[in-house]
């Protein structure tokens, strides 16, 4: 019962702070690539990381981490506005900002969730 | 429309997406190291349902017969529940999980099945609004 409530809790706040640090950076920023998302995907996969990492360490709750990981980071990060923003770029004939697009979410956020998990274990 | 309203249904949905992507991870539980079926329908499931909510607003804002879509409706659908539903946290610890268990073929097969499956999806949903439409 508790774990869905804290679930619910991190994502409350994740998906707010998701369209905050989008409208902000999109204000700022005229490019071709969507760099709010790639941003918070990036920012949450290392995250998520981290928190998994503490965790394997036993420095984190199970209660911390659904809060923290599977509702914030989870709201947070988003798959379907990635592959929609992606099917765009591809629409407007501009497949080279596409294929760089996912390659810089998918594979940054691999390398960067593996740096979050090796730093969550050096802390724990 | 204040900016207020717009952020309260935005964690509304956020809610909402994250406990239906939460109790079908319980639903269909996946062992560490192994392929999180879950995410994987999820995310996938996520770029249909996109792609089809995009070109429903396109089409009902273009379409003189049609109602504007409510403002509120693009917020809490698409930002909300299918943004807290779909996720790339997990897709990105997952794969990386995937590795680390010593399964390089079925991280690559992961990772590139959501997306190819989540990108098929946004076209998919998307035709399927559209053709709809014509009828």
């Amino acid at each position: 019962m508790l774990l869905p409530l804290m679930v619910g809790l991190g994502a409350a706040l994740g998906a707010p702070s998701r369209y905050l640090l989008d409208r902000w950076v999109q204000a700022r920023h005229e490019t071709g690539l969507p760099l709010g998302t790639l941003l918070i995907n990036l920012l949450g996969s290392a995250g998520l990381g981290l928190l998994l990492g503490l965790a394997a360490g036993g420095a984190l709750p199970g209660e911390a981490l659904a809060a923290a990981g599977t509702g914030w980071c989870g709201a947070f990060t988003t798959y379907s506005t990635f592959s929609f923003e992606t099917v765009q770029l591809a629409r407007q004939e501009r497949l080279g900002w596409a294929a760089g697009y996912v390659a810089l979410s998918v594979l940054g956020g691999l390398l960067l969730a593996w740096g979050g998990v090796e730093i969550g274990l050096a802390l724990a | 429309m204040t900016g207020g309203r717009v952020l309260a249904v935005i964690a509304l949905g956020g809610v909402i997406g994250a406990q239906a992507r939460y109790g079908l991870t319980q639903l269909i539980p996946s062992s560490p190291g192994g392929v999180p079926w879950a995410i994987l329908i999820i995310n996938i499931s996520g770029g249909l349902f996109m792609g089809a909510l995009m070109a429903w607003l396109g089409r009902s804002g273009r379409s003189g017969r049609l109602a504007e879509p409510h403002p509120l409706i693009r917020p809490f659908f698409g930002v909300g529940i299918l943004g807290g539903f779909t996720t790339f946290s997990t897709y990105s610890t997952d794969t990386f999980q995937l590795i680390d268990a010593g399964r390089p073929l079925a991280a690559v097969l992961y990772a590139g099945l959501t997306l190819a499956g989540a990108l098929l999806g946004v076209v998919l949903g998307s035709r399927l609004v559209v053709r709809a439409g014509e009828h």
